[in-house]
């Protein structure tokens, strides 16, 4: 059983947990994911680490509760056990000395994003974050980010930062020859993340992104979470969830991504009207 | 009854047959089909034995149940020395007397099996075990040895661990099994399905085994949340059993539609998320028409699950012919019962898709068999231009499995073989002192009974090895 010790609310329904994980904690890395599988009879869901503590023994999850599991556990109150959390799992992130890198973050992809950037800051590199979302409520984990990156922020209605889609920032940084990055990273939604290498792709700047296909295991055994990379058909799970960018299959991801929308609708059909509302609000 | 039979009267007696749910209900719902025996039926059975002096039934066991001893208990119906008889030999009785195929093992070594039918020595364990669960407290109590105070660290809870720590337990070692999945068994749990392994039963041995001491921890991915050199440093000794959990792809065009699963990602859904349920969240799709590659148990376990989640059309398609088949006799003819159609002789060129992705058909080679190859079995050669088209909207590629290289990948001084498996002598041991693996990461996907083998023949040589290290350290 895996304590949770802090759960605190950070946009509508994106919460923030710290939950008791000593092994985890102690042997996770950047880029990292857990599966978690809240109660018996429940489903394993993947979810990247935010952050880990190893003296604390504690591991941080960033959550949208955007279905009935991600509900279920984000409504775990402090004190309360999550019944299995397994991980870490997936490759760590391959922290290099790029110069001048961005990372671009769109909604809970700027959670994703986090321990990232922290570790490339780390890494001797000149980063800055770009983060993005529908409106200035949704914008999260600016301040945390501000500590060892520039913090760029964009909302759809202009609510906070620059109007716009994080793509129209990071071609103005493209285009400044001073501020040209070496490296993109991009976590969010996948049409974000087709964007953004769909953006630098004509200048041939590296561009890292982080798959998020269905999974079960999360160790290699079943290939649900598989993906086109290249000509290669690769595990996420196991090769990721870190790829290149310029080499992903987004229009397959994208499909293969919809698969039980018939059946993730039944689900959150028979959740409480008052719940079902919450999400299907943040769901849009 | 008589309680001694004149071999000519155990000659008379006929072979006992299986009682089983009728095919066109079991097809519907995943409950046991094998209804077991009554004990009348099973006392019966026990009583064709010929309690021979050869005993080729124990030699053809892989963990080598005294099989004659058990039987001849059973016919007397003193059914608390059977039970202590098997279990003191194996670990898991109520699985393999399940899901061993003793057509090819004990069974087909039978000397009764010369003429006529052998006896049903897998009913008969099944009847022991069984009635061993229901019955705890009339079980004889035996004593557990002085703990040896050595720590062995098992790497998986599937058959090979499973029976590697109930060996090592009952030796007095102090045993830690780490199961990556949140629920123990393998194999047990997200292979095999309800439908001849109920979970219920694998729950029931797996807390036989936590009775006596051993400890259990899922999630708990060796190579990840801890590494072998970890292990090795906390334990005196680590069994390594993580099993062959990574799926062959077909390399064919459209594997990656929706609507095509790898056979463990469609049993892992199904049986260990019970996805058949329509109260757990876990989804899963129900084809209409669905098509199972390969010719296993596995693929035999996936066409029978489908049918079972309410496809009008099932079928199996296989390279080979039904003489090749890997499968058990038993399963393909229960497949067969249930309305499962057989594609013989054809392999997939291509999964077909619609404009949303979803699977829509198969496009199939039609193949003669050719001669024998390096396995001595005839290879199926493709007949040039003959092809065809299966109407289908869900695919489940069940040719095979390989090693999972998530542990090997962070162990880079253990000796692999060149298909990845971790290579042994013959008990057990790998080039690492005090690191011992078995089951399907050495052999590649096998069996149970054969995992289950090599997890009894490496704990004797674990504790082999673990006396000769308790020896050296007290002479320091």
């Amino acid at each position: 059983m895996f304590e949770v010790l802090q759960n605190d609310t950070l946009a509508p329904n994106v919460h923030r947990m710290v939950i008791r994980a000593p092994r985890i904690a102690k042997a996770r890395q950047p880029g990292q994911f857990v599966i978690v599988h809240p109660e018996a009879g429940g489903e394993r869901v993947p979810l990247t680490i935010g952050d880990a503590d190893p003296v604390a023994g504690t591991i941080t999850l960033f959550i949208q509760a955007v279905g009935a599991t991600t509900l279920k556990i984000t409504s775990t109150p402090v004190g309360e056990s999550l019944r299995d959390i397994a991980g870490p799992l997936g490759k760590a992130t391959d922290i290099e000395h790029w110069g001048r890198v961005v990372c671009v973050g769109g909604g809970l992809g700027t959670a994703v994003l986090y321990p990232l950037a922290k570790a490339l800051a780390a890494g001797g590199n000149e980063v800055t974050t770009i983060i993005g979302g529908r409106s200035e409520p949704y914008i999260i984990l600016a301040d945390e980010l501000a500590v060892f990156s520039q913090v760029l922020i964009a909302t759809e209605d202009g609510s906070a930062g620059q109007q716009g889609f994080v793509t129209n920032v990071l071609q103005d940084l493209i285009d400044d020859p001073e501020r040209r990055p070496a490296a993109v990273f991009a976590i969010g939604p996948v049409p974000m993340m087709r964007a953004v290498a769909e953006l630098t792709r004509p200048y041939g700047i590296k561009t890292i992104v982080s798959l998020n296909p269905i999974m079960i295991d999360g160790t290699g055994m079943c290939g649900g979470c598989r993906v086109k990379v290249g000509e290669e058909t690769k595990f996420a799970c196991v090769d990721g969830p870190e790829f290149d960018g310029h080499q992903v299959d987004f229009k397959l991801l994208m499909d293969r991504l919809t698969m039980y929308r018939e059946q993730e609708a039944v689900l959150l059909e028979e959740l409480p009207q008052e719940l079902r509302d919450k999400i299907i609000k943040v769901k849009r | 009854m008589k309680k001694t039979l004149s071999p000519k009267e155990r000659m008379a007696i006929e072979r006992v047959r299986m009682p089983e749910q009728d095919p066109q209900q079991r097809n519907t719902n995943f409950a046991e089909v094998n209804l077991g025996l009554t004990e009348e039926q099973a006392i019966r059975e026990a009583q064709r034995c010929l309690l021979c002096k050869n005993r080729p039934c124990v030699a053809g066991c892989p963990v080598r149940v005294r099989i004659p001893e058990f039987i001849a208990a059973l016919a007397e119906g003193n059914l608390p020395e059977a039970a202590r008889i098997l279990l003191a030999d194996n670990t898991l009785p109520a699985v393999c007397g399940r899901v061993c195929p003793q057509e090819t093992q004990c069974e087909a070594v039978c000397v009764r099996g010369a003429k006529g039918a052998p006896v049903a020595v897998g009913y008969l364990e099944r009847y022991v075990a069984d009635w061993a669960m229901a019955h705890p407290d009339q079980l004889p109590h035996e004593p557990l040895p002085a703990p040896t105070g050595k720590k062995v660290a098992i790497v998986g809870s599937g058959p090979a661990g499973l029976t590697m720590a109930g060996e090592l337990a009952r030796m007095g070692h102090a045993v830690t099994v780490f199961e990556a999945l949140h629920e123990t068994g393998g194999v047990l749990r997200y292979g095999i399905p309800e439908f001849r392994l109920p979970k219920r039963i694998v729950d029931l041995e797996v807390a036989r085994l936590t009775a006596l001491g051993v400890e259990i921890e899922c999630n708990v991915v060796v190579g990840k949340t801890l590494t072998l050199d970890e292990l090795r440093r906390d334990f005196d000794a680590v069994f390594i059993g993580n099993g062959a959990g990574l799926p062959v792809m077909l390399d064919i065009p459209g594997e990656n539609l929706k609507g095509v699963y790898s056979a463990n990602e469609y049993l892992t859904r199904v049986n260990l998320m019970a996805a058949w349920r329509s109260d757990r969240p876990t989804p899963i799709i129900h084809g209409k028409r669905v098509v199972v590659i390969g010719g296993g148990n596995t693929a035999m376990d996936a066409v029978r699950t489908s049918r079972r989640l309410g496809a009008e059309r099932s079928i199996i398609l296989y390279r080979r012919t039904e003489a090749e088949m890997p499968a058990r006799i038993e399963e393909i003819h229960h497949a067969k019962e249930e309305g499962i159609e057989f594609i013989l002789l054809a392999a997939p060129l291509e999964i077909l898709g619609n404009e949303q992705g979803w699977v829509r058909g198969l496009l199939c080679q039609r193949m003669e068999l050719g001669e024998p190859d390096a396995s001595g079995r005839r290879r199926p050669v493709p007949i040039p231009g003959d092809t065809f088209e299966l109407e289908v909207d869900v695919v489940v590629n069940a040719i095979g499995t390989r090693a999972n290289p998530l542990l090997t990948a962070t162990a880079p001084d253990l000796k692999l073989n060149k298909w990845g498996n971790i290579e042994t002598d013959e008990n057990g041991a790998t080039n690492l002192p005090g690191v011992f693996a078995g089951g399907d990461i050495v052999r590649g996907g096998a069996t149970v009974i054969l995992a289950m083998g090599d997890g009894k023949t490496a704990a004797r040589s674990i504790d082999e090895y673990l006396q000769k290290k308790g020896d050296h350290t007290a002479k320091q």
